[in-house]
């Protein structure tokens, strides 16, 4: 039974966790028949995860899988009609290239001769021909990653998955893999399920990309859809070059950015709503100060072949322009955004400052200090007193966290899920075991990595809970 | 400088094989003594005339091959469990099978011969060839599991989710692509029990019960009687036999040494 618009696999709501660490949270993905889609996120977001369920070599904790509207949880992967180029090629180094690409076939039973003439088409398909006694060791990179294709292919697999085969090759060589893996596609007709940290190459190959991060989907769409129309920063900062600022929808298709208000197309935000706004660089059209709203002095300019980079200070925001006509530094210009261009995303963090909840264990009076218990730590706060075993919701402005550079912090191994350039600074989201984070920074950090958390009392508000509930 | 490194290694080669070569010369000696008294074959024809010496051969050579072979596949299976295990308990049972390899041939014999003589008792068997062919496994064992953890933990683990992905079942990706990868460990972990197991003396006495003899109690109980220069003649045989199989095992090596440097 095929299930409705030839949807080939499907997962349903997978949840996975390892000691512990959430990394799929609840995600669906369906693959259609015949397509290219291509699942784009940073090292650590849980694609790699992802294509392993498909495969068969990793169970879900929770959720389905389903091939041709059939559950397969729990079927090994050499009962799946599906195969893997791993990233790694793993061909196998005692057998030469024809046993290598046979090697599925001959488990199969499949007859000697049907073999060879399987063989011999797709080391056709693959560009590979004559090659079949060579021995894989002796091979290029590129061509061992093609008889891993091949390899696999031969199979017959309805769905084929590719752990990022081409990161370990060179550019000039990826770009021609790129343009023959596409190749490949169309002339098997199979679909093809690509795992990749590389935008371009998404962009370049897929029918749908899967743009994920932290262990959710963030958004699917069309290479188009997920370029033009990101659904919030991390798509718009994760794909291509953006400006992303802060902004408030006062109405729709009203936008207030920087301290001026402009025409935009997005409607539905509601009123006086704090959002996200992207502009890709090449939308701004550098023109006359008197002729647009926002104008801007250019501190730099960077030939790039194709187009200058021109950087613009406005308002203390740092603006990315590619134009085809240069500037000179120094030169004050306007930027002339037309409203279909400026692009409205909801907010991925709502709230605008951080607030937790803390219990004061102990208290001094004399040196006003308190020690309290938050999460798992405990710590003292000068300058404050409050009674033992009060509850306070203590809040602190994205400007009073930092992280700790001396390894020494409030919070340790906090997790960091994403770090966006708003003009002026980094604004970096932090997750905790009990909750989120907002930071500001101007400092570049690494995403998805562990790092210990310190707070600014001096600018915190403390209040004190009376039989209120935490939540 | 280059003069004293060589004039020092050539001293450590001479005090390293001058014994043997002593050995090697008096096998050809037509005399009972250390004294030269010309050249002979005759020691060797001798050697092959007297039964019991070729008995006692075979013995050492099956016991050897079967012992070397049952370890392999023991310690190879052994290898694949300890490296599945996680964390601490991965470092206990990896050295739970180190202490076999360090404690001394002379406990590890008695053990056996105390646990053998108990269990003949109980099930009435007298000690001899099964015995000691348990006993060589034993001490064989860790030696191949010494050699083939390493391969296990430098294998691509892909490789196998690789012949599983192409239809294998757990059983034949193991047969058809794991265990080519584990080869050279098993290999060396072969020879090594094989060696061990020609060469070993203690545990085999402790473990032979009445009759059975294998090379190495033959020489030591002929060194009772009178020393034979037969002995002479089957421990120069011995040597060339052993020096053969380190050439072919170390050609070996270079080869596969020299396909690793192409593949990477």
């Amino acid at each position: 039974m095929t299930t409705k618009n030839d949807v080939i696999v499907s997962l349903k709501d997978i949840f996975v966790q390892f000691d512990g660490e959430v990394i799929l949270n609840h995600i669906d993905l369906d693959i259609k028949d015949k397509e290219f889609l291509t699942i784009l996120g940073p090292s650590g977001c849980g694609k790699t995860t992802t294509l392993r369920i498909i495969g068969g070599f990793l169970e879900p904790e929770q959720g389905t899988v389903t091939f041709e509207g059939k559950k397969i949880n729990g079927l090994p992967p050499y009962k799946r009609n599906v195969n893997t180029v791993f990233q790694k090629y793993s061909l196998f180094p005692h057998l030469n290239v024809f046993d290598n690409i046979a090697f599925g076939m001959k488990i199969k039973k499949v007859p000697k001769d049907e073999i060879k003439r399987r063989v011999k088409e797709m080391l056709a398909i693959v560009d590979l021909k004559g090659y079949e006694k060579r021995s894989v060791s002796k091979l290029s990179g590129g061509q061992q990653q093609r008889v891993a294709i091949a390899r696999a292919l031969v199979c017959d697999p309805k769905v084929l998955l590719l752990d990022e085969p081409l990161g370990a090759l060179d550019l000039k060589l990826r770009k021609n893999m790129q343009w023959e893996l596409k190749q490949i596609q169309q002339k098997t007709n199979t679909a093809f399920v690509y795992v990749t940290h590389d935008q371009e190459e998404a962009l370049t190959m897929s029918d749908t990309v899967v743009v994920m991060n932290n262990g959710v989907i963030e958004q699917i769409g069309t290479p188009t859809d997920v370029y033009n129309e990101p659904v919030n920063a991390f798509v718009a900062d994760f794909i291509g070059d953006a400006n992303i600022i802060n902004g408030t929808m006062l109405d729709d298709c009203r936008v207030r950015i920087l301290g001026e208000e402009l025409e935009c197309v997005d409607k539905g935000f509601g009123q006086n709503m704090p959002i996200d706004v992207v502009i890709r660089p090449e939308d701004i059209e550098v023109v006359k100060p008197e002729e647009a709203v926002l104008k801007g002095e250019v501190t730099e300019v960077v030939f790039k072949g194709v187009h200058y980079e021109i950087t613009v200070m406005c308002k203390g925001c740092e603006w990315i322009i590619h134009s085809t006509e240069g500037a000179k530094v120094g030169d004050k210009i306007g930027m002339k955004i037309i409203p279909f261009n400026i692009q409205i995303m909801n907010k991925m963090f709502l709230a605008e400052k951080n607030t937790f909840y803390a219990d004061v264990v102990s208290a001094d009076k004399e040196a006003n200090t308190i020690t309290v218990h938050v999460e798992d730590s405990e710590f003292e706060i000068e300058g404050q007193y409050f009674e033992p075993e009060t509850k306070l919701a203590i809040t602190l402005p994205p400007s009073a966290l930092s992280i700790a550079g001396d390894g020494v912090g409030h919070l340790d191994d906090v997790y960091i899920e994403s770090v966006i350039f708003k003009g002026e600074h980094n604004e970096i989201i932090l997750e905790s075991d009990k909750q989120k984070w907002l930071m500001q920074s101007d400092v570049d950090e690494q995403v998805a990595t562990y790092v210990p958390l310190k707070f600014d009392f001096t600018k915190a508000e403390f209040r004190v809970m009376e039989g209120e509930n935490e939540t | 400088m280059k003069k004293i490194s060589k004039i020092y290694t050539a001293l450590i080669i001479f005090f390293m094989y001058m014994p043997i070569v002593t050995l090697i010369i008096f096998s050809f000696n037509n005399g009972k003594t250390t004294v030269w008294k010309g050249f002979t074959l005759k020691w060797y024809t001798d050697l092959f005339r007297d039964s019991q010496i070729i008995s006692s051969l075979w013995n050492t050579l099956i016991i050897a091959l079967l012992a070397s072979f049952i370890a392999t596949a023991l310690g190879t299976m052994a290898a694949i469990g300890i490296n599945n295990f996680k964390g601490k308990k991965r470092i206990l049972i990896q050295n739970a099978s180190n202490v076999e390899i360090l404690s001394p041939d002379i406990v590890t014999g008695v053990a056996l011969m105390l646990m053998f003589t108990m269990l003949g008792v109980a099930f009435h068997f007298k000690m001899g060839f099964l015995t000691v062919l348990l006993a060589h496994i034993t001490f064989c064992t860790p030696y191949v599991v010494l050699n083939v953890l390493p391969r296990i933990r430098h294998m691509d683990y892909s490789v196998y989710e690789a012949a599983l992905d192409l239809g294998c079942n757990q059983w034949q990706a193991f047969r058809k692509v794991v265990i080519h990868e584990l080869m050279p460990g098993m290999f060396s972990g072969f020879l090594m029990s094989f060696t061990f197991s020609m060469d070993d003396f203690v545990i085999t006495y402790f473990t032979r019960g009445a009759s059975f003899q294998t090379l190495s109690i033959q020489i030591y109980t002929m060194t009772h009687q009178r020393i034979s220069p037969k002995i002479n003649a089957l421990s120069a045989l011995m040597f060339v036999v052993v020096l053969a199989l380190m050439i072919v095992v170390n050609l070996k090596d270079r080869k596969s040494e020299k396909q690793q440097a192409q593949r990477v």
